[in-house]
């Protein structure tokens, strides 16, 4: 679904050239869920964005579902770290945003809307202003919205990074819910995930890439081993703390400078 | 049309001396005393107002749209703007006069001239203050600029062009009544400069509670359309 072939971005700063990326190479399958992990600075932002033909890369090749990416990807979900709704619309105008934006007849949408309001358990909301709702359901608004249109990637920039610690376990499964699900009529959507909660990363996703700051490169991959569905329970299985502690000491092994194990 | 007490002696002549009640007396009658053409007065300083704070509301808008679509055209606009704003309008209302003589359409015009400015700046601010995380968003959906500007752009905008507007409501009574100050035949400014040339104190208090009156009618009418065309904004 997308691959990334040694891209490389270097910004034009006041104070001279900035690398942000260098060298990223990288492949995810369809249908797979993949988290970029690594500290503030190493880029994983900027390179979701090259993904989403948001920005363009100064080296290297962007292919998004067999093509190269020249501009902003058609049929791309993003969520980001704040929910960004619009806040005089109602939720359910919205969630409806997309189809407004991308010159559809927001009416044909308004049942797929409404079911997934439901399956985030916002129905009762639909009515109602995002400020009148928590930072955590509007972050489920958030999630409906990037999925409206259906589409078959899904890129999510540190989505519950502001939410404290329990809503965002919650909203976690919530994730894994709704990506199960959405897949019993269609093929299971590509995720990329960017975080930098190592839990958060082991607990949803299929690989876990670490990066490592200034400039943004990939330190080493893992493949998560832990069966699904997943839930509360994952995170007593010895397998998650292992991968756990193995994630931490690249990152931490890294940021001293030395190359990744793993 | 003439502001006079009517051949009857004059009441508090010298402002500050008497008594404070009888003097608050001597006002409400003054205001109420409909020998006065109260109603033509009010009238015509409203028409004024109202002039004003449309020209400059449209004006502001327009003006405010074309600074955040272009830097060029903010470039070359703004500093022209702040020129126009930092001009003391009692100064250049005499050529106002000069220009389009007497009547409606200069007091309109001095009026608008005090109220457009944070119109402008607030209408460019709300239009640029947009999360880019949302401007992205609009990108990714091939969204063209039109649309962003319609559905994105300009609602986010709403709030900050009518709190603006609540300025300029205030702004438009002083201006209107600047106006009438330097020439007019009627209109509350004009009774005030009357009755100060007569000595007439309690008149010019009298018009002055009517100015302030209609100021605040006119604040309160924005206030309350505020509030119903952006439900959503914390005011």
């Amino acid at each position: 679904m997308i691959v990334l072939d040694r891209v490389g971005m270097t910004y034009e700063a006041s104070s001279g050239p900035v690398e942000a990326l260098r060298d990223i190479s990288l492949t995810v399958a369809r249908g797979e869920l993949v988290a970029l992990v690594g500290p503030s600075g190493c880029g994983k932002s900027t390179l979701l964005r090259i993904v989403a033909g948001l920005r363009a890369p100064t080296r290297g090749r962007v292919d998004v579902a067999d093509h190269p990416v020249r501009g902003p990807v058609a049929e791309v979900g993003m969520v980001f770290q704040a929910p960004v709704l619009l806040h005089w619309r109602r939720v359910l105008e919205n969630v409806l945003l997309p189809a407004e934006l991308s010159g559809r007849d927001p009416r044909r949408y308004h049942e797929r809307a409404t079911q997934l309001l439901r399956l985030v358990g916002l129905e009762d909301f639909a009515a109602k202003r995002p400020r009148e709702l928590s930072g955590g359901m509007q972050q489920r608004a958030a999630l409906c919205r990037a999925l409206l249109l259906d589409p078959p990637l899904l890129l999510m920039d540190e989505p519950f990074g502001a939410l404290d610690a329990m809503t965002r376990d919650e909203m976690n499964l919530e994730l894994l819910r709704v990506w199960g699900e959405t897949a019993v009529d269609s093929p299971r959507k590509t995720v990329l995930f960017v975080t930098h909660s190592i839990p958060e990363a082991v607990l949803l996703a299929d690989r876990v890439v670490v990066m490592t700051p200034r400039p943004g490169r990939i330190a080493a991959t893992f493949d998560v081993p832990l069966p699904r569905p997943r839930g509360v329970e994952t995170r007593a299985d010895p397998r998650f703390g292992a991968l756990s502690v193995r994630i931490y000491e690249t990152l931490t092994a890294d940021g001293r400078g030395g190359p990744g194990r793993g | 049309m003439f502001p006079s007490n009517g051949g009857r002696p004059l009441r508090d002549p010298v402002p500050g001396t008497g008594d404070p009640g009888l003097r608050a007396a001597s006002v409400a009658r003054a205001a109420l005393d409909f020998s006065i053409p109260w109603y033509a007065h009010i009238w015509i300083t409203t028409l004024e107002i109202l002039g004003g704070f449309a020209v400059a509301g449209a004006v502001g808008v327009a003006l405010g749209i074309a600074i955040a679509w272009s830097p060029t055209i903010a470039r070359a606009l703004v500093p022209f703007l702040v020129f126009v704003n930092t001009l003391p309008k009692v100064a250049v209302a005499p050529l106002f006069l000069l220009w389009l003589g007497y009547g409606l359409v200069p007091n309109m015009l001095i009026a608008a001239l005090i109220g457009f400015f944070p119109v402008v700046i607030n209408t460019a601010v709300g239009l640029t203050q947009i999360d880019d995380d949302l401007l992205d968003l609009g990108r990714v959906f091939g969204a063209p600029r039109w649309k962003v500007f319609l559905k994105i752009r300009l609602p986010n905008a709403l709030p900050y062009v009518l709190s603006a507007l609540k300025i300029t409501a205030t702004a438009a009574v002083v201006g209107a009544v600047v106006g009438e100050f330097v020439a007019s035949q009627s209109g509350l400014g004009m009774v005030i400069v009357n009755a100060q040339t007569n000595l007439n104190t309690p008149v010019a208090f009298a018009a002055l509670a009517w100015i302030s009156i209609v100021g605040l009618a006119l604040y309160g009418a924005v206030s309350l359309a505020a509030r119903w065309l952006a439900p959503w904004a914390e005011s």
